[in-house]
């Protein structure tokens, strides 16, 4: 199998992103909780985060003149890989606290590890990154590990 | 009120059928700030990515399995890990039912471990996960 993955991409594991400081709204909850289809007041309601309400937070805003035709900008703790087709893998949470409103966080992502694998249609590279989320005094509040597959 | 004693290996969680319109979609997309088109241009979508139709998120998948967990505990245990992985992409217009099963329970640390699945009208899985709650 041919080496997809250079030194110097191999280079880039454990690169991180700037940390992002995030105010959590009730109204940002309420909008999540509303177009997930929550039935629970507390979602409802605001008080309280649903599982994977972060994963709002680790999507990068972006201004409009950098957003290609897809729609999507460039995420800049990915290297260009020589495989372009990017699909969601898998999504792991441990979650340590709750996110309420009102809660001033940080979220931070990390890229943990490039490798690359023969599939059944030819070559895949699988991308690991991590989402850290903490408070501002540095508690964790959760930590969710991410693949994607790029083909 | 659910307790770790009445909880069985086998126990299945209650299911739920989710079916989003374009509106909800839309929503979902603006509340995470995704601006992919293929969640909300069917033109781009057919044409340009080759998907059968608009395309449904995998986090709002992963989510409508997570609501079967927190749905069936409400406030009597804690929520301490849970993961889904996307197999299969499902477009708009699609029903999928989100249901689970008590995979484990562990005496010491009372927590019960479940599998979850999102299945299609087909009865494919499209979203297999997994999730661990702790009775105190």
């Amino acid at each position: 199998m041919a080496e997809l993955l250079t030194p110097e991409l191999k280079a880039c594991i454990g690169q991180a992103s700037p940390p992002v400081h995030v105010e959590v709204t009730r109204r940002d909850l309420r909008k999540y909780a509303v177009s997930t289809g929550q039935k629970a007041k507390k979602y409802l309601d605001g008080d309280v985060a649903p599982p994977l309400f972060h994963f709002g937070y680790a999507m990068e805003i972006l201004p409009l003149d950098e957003l290609r035709h897809d729609g999507i900008g460039e995420d800049k703790l990915i290297p260009e890989l020589p495989l372009k087709r990017l699909m969601a893998g898998s999504s792991d949470t441990v979650y340590h606290q709750a996110i309420c409103a009102g809660d001033k966080l940080v979220v931070t992502r990390k890229l943990k590890d490039l490798y690359e694998k023969e599939g059944r249609t030819g070559p895949l590279i699988f991308v690991v990154t991590e989402v850290v989320v903490e408070t501002q005094a540095g508690e964790p509040v959760l930590n969710e590990t991410t693949s994607l597959i790029a083909r | 009120m659910l307790t770790y004693d009445a909880i069985n290996v086998g126990d299945e969680l209650p299911s739920r059928e989710h079916t989003a319109n374009i509106v909800q979609l839309f929503m979902y997309n603006a509340a995470i700030w995704n601006p992919h088109r293929i969640h909300f241009d069917h033109a781009y979508a057919t044409e340009e990515e080759g998907y059968p139709g608009i395309v449904l998120d995998g986090p709002l998948q992963g989510d409508w399995i997570g609501q079967v967990v927190t749905d069936w505990i409400g406030e009597d245990a804690t929520l301490v890990s849970f993961g889904y992985t996307n197999r299969r992409a499902a477009m708009l217009g699609e029903t999928m039912t989100a249901g689970g099963k008590v995979e484990e329970k562990d005496d010491t640390s009372k927590e019960v471990k479940v599998s979850l699945y999102l299945q299609n009208g087909d009865g494919e899985v499209t979203i297999p996960g997994h999730a661990v709650v702790r009775f105190s």
